[in-house]
């Protein structure tokens, strides 16, 4: 169990990675990528049981996680790395040619940690339910863990794995769906109004948690904590988590304008500096 | 030419029920998944016999795609269940990033492909499926021709790691290749050789040059006969060796012209060594509601437009 400053310290790391990440390409989706930073690393060092130095595609008796909005691959890769599927010195790669850092993960090119191509949304859902099942005929207790973006739940394949999960009680998985309201276009209620995400999902039939506080560390963990006690139980469980895009990078704070736009070389450092810069040299 | 008989007409789909039913005996890793359409995939079977492997998705094909992408990564062997249209058209975005590009060993099984599907009429008769599925990087695409082939490339397709479109269909054709006729993924069976002209046919037109050749026989031409089962990988030897022998080509398939069997071979040969070719497939066109057998007639799919084809492309010599 490592501690809340341990944890922390990571989550600075990791928030550093990605907006360096993508101002090395001036390409890349920072503000998402900034807002589930606790998220994944409350999953990857905290939540999940993995093996990150022997990575299997079977994962077998490993708890394996999918991440459905693809488009947030800077902090999936950045924690991957940190947590030791690959080398840190990679994420210099990211978006560049040869590399295994696509600009949304793909298992192509052979990246380990990641178990199935996303970017087109919605799709991620239906596979999580897929390894979840295959969990179970295998007799293999581990947790199958989804992320997926709010927006992304305007795509109706969402829907039908969410009404298949509930019905055939797949009991083995956790998903998440990071409620930053925002989308390419402008906030969601601009977009596309999705009413109570809480009531859509419990007419669906999941046991739906609150995460109030997405950006803090604590308190995300002790979500999956509790989200973990909630399977095996007969119902797919989802957790609703509050995050800000862009979160701890103030001038990225809150807003869609930074979904896929990289910062420049000033805004960099600024971003560097708001992120403990001075705790150690990066990659 | 060579003949061939059959004591019974059967149809396709039964043969993957039976390959499937009988995978499913044989290994413990193969499961299957429907969109609400088992007794017409003839999955019956097989969900019968392993309630625990077999998953009812319910009218979600989307879904279906995704749910079994994800059980390769257990280890299983997904095989799908649905018409040719909801198979293809209605998915290819998943079979494209969840199947196809993440590398997946899904057996996609599409029944009802074709103007055979009948008087259902044009929005089920998908035409496309081929040309869409053999695009894919990394696709095989398999198009049997009756019910002991379907059978044989169903239980064929369990050991080939890697995904596969597997296409087969509805109405009852003459059940003629022999029952314990060993499939091989990507190789031609030769059916009858001839010196005039090759016939390269896949699926229900195979019988159809059958026909053809015995019609052609008694005019005096000789007819070189090719089942092309697999449509990707193309037999490229066998599409080249005959060509140089017989020097023109007839392609006969079940399929529109643009993206299918004909516009493969036609491919090869541009490349390799042209040589003059006529198609027998549909034209641009949508299918309509009817029995298979008018459709086909009125579509050109039959013995009589594959006669007439070879009897223009041998004036192109």
């Amino acid at each position: 169990m490592a501690s809340t400053a341990e944890l922390e310290k990571i989550v600075s790391q990791v928030r550093r990675d990605i907006v360096r990440m993508v101002h090395a390409v001036n390409s890349g989706h920072p503000g998402g990528s900034l807002g589930c930073a606790e998220y994944f690393v409350s999953l990857y060092f905290e939540a999940m049981k993995h093996n990150p130095s022997g990575f299997s595609m079977d994962g077998k008796g490993e708890d394996l996680f999918f991440l459905s909005n693809g488009h947030i691959s800077p902090v999936f890769y950045s924690v991957l790395a940190r947590s030791g599927y690959f080398p840190v010195k990679e994420l210099a790669t990211f978006r560049k040619l040869d590399s295994r850092l696509q600009g949304h993960p793909t298992t192509h090119e052979g990246l380990p940690g990641v178990r199935v191509a996303s970017g087109s949304l919605g799709q991620g859902l239906s596979v999580a339910l897929g390894a979840a099942l295959a969990k179970k005929l295998n007799n293999d207790n581990s947790i199958v863990y989804t992320l997926h973006g709010d927006g992304e739940l305007q795509e109706g394949q969402i829907w039908e794995a969410a009404m298949y999960a509930a019905a055939k009680k797949v009991d083995n998985i956790i998903s998440t769906v990071d409620m930053n309201g925002q989308q390419i276009d402008g906030s969601t209620d601009q977009v596309l109004p999705m009413g109570s995400l809480r009531a859509k999902f419990e007419a669906f039939g999941w046991d739906v948690l609150d995460l109030e506080k997405g950006n803090t560390i604590s308190s995300v963990v002790a979500m999956l904590k509790t989200a973990k006690e909630h399977t095996g139980k007969g119902k797919p469980v989802m957790i609703l988590m509050k995050t800000e895009m862009g979160h701890g990078v103030d001038f990225m704070m809150g807003s869609h304008k930074w979904h896929g736009v990289a910062p420049n070389d000033e805004q960099l450092a600024q971003a560097l500096t708001q992120n403990h810069l001075e705790d150690e040299a990066d990659y | 030419m060579k003949k061939y008989t059959y004591t019974e007409k059967k149809d396709t789909r039964s043969g993957f029920g039976a390959g499937l039913s009988e995978l499913g005996k044989s290994n413990p890793d193969v499961v299957a998944l429907c969109a609400d359409l088992t007794g017409s995939l003839k999955m019956d079977a097989f969900a019968k016999e392993h309630p625990e492997r077999f998953f009812q998705v319910g009218i979600a094909e989307a879904n279906m795609i995704g749910i079994a992408a994800g059980l390769t990564i257990g280890g299983k062997i997904p095989f799908t269940g649905t018409f040719a249209n909801f198979s293809t058209g209605r998915v290819y975005d998943q079979i494209r990033q969840s199947v196809a590009y993440s590398g997946k060993n899904v057996k996609i099984c599409a029944s009802h492909a074709g103007l055979t599907l009948g008087e259902d009429g044009a929005t089920h008769q998908i035409l496309e499926d081929l040309g869409l599925m053999k695009m894919l990087p990394g696709m095989t695409v398999i198009n049997p021709c009756d019910y002991n082939q379907t059978k044989a490339a169903t239980i064929a397709i369990a050991s080939h790691e890697g995904p596969v479109y597997l296409r087969f269909g509805r109405p009852t054709v003459p059940n003629f290749t022999p029952a314990d006729q060993k499939f091989e993924i990507g190789k031609a069976v030769m059916l009858n050789e001839g010196t005039d002209v090759t016939i390269f046919a896949t699926g229900h037109l195979v019988w159809k040059a059958i026909e053809a050749g015995e019609l052609l026989a008694a005019e005096g031409i000789s007819a070189e006969i090719i089942n092309i089962h697999t449509i990707k990988p193309l037999d490229n030897a066998a599409v080249l060796a005959s060509a140089k022998k017989t020097r023109c080509i007839v392609t006969a398939e079940e399929h529109q012209m643009n993206g299918g069997l004909g516009d493969s071979i036609a491919q090869l040969l541009a490349r390799e060594l042209p040589t003059p070719l006529e198609m027998v497939a549909v034209n641009d066109s949508f299918g309509e509601s009817g029995t298979p057998d008018q459709l086909m007639v009125k579509y050109g799919l039959d013995a009589k437009n594959i006669v007439a084809a070879v009897k223009k492309v041998i004036t192109r010599k």
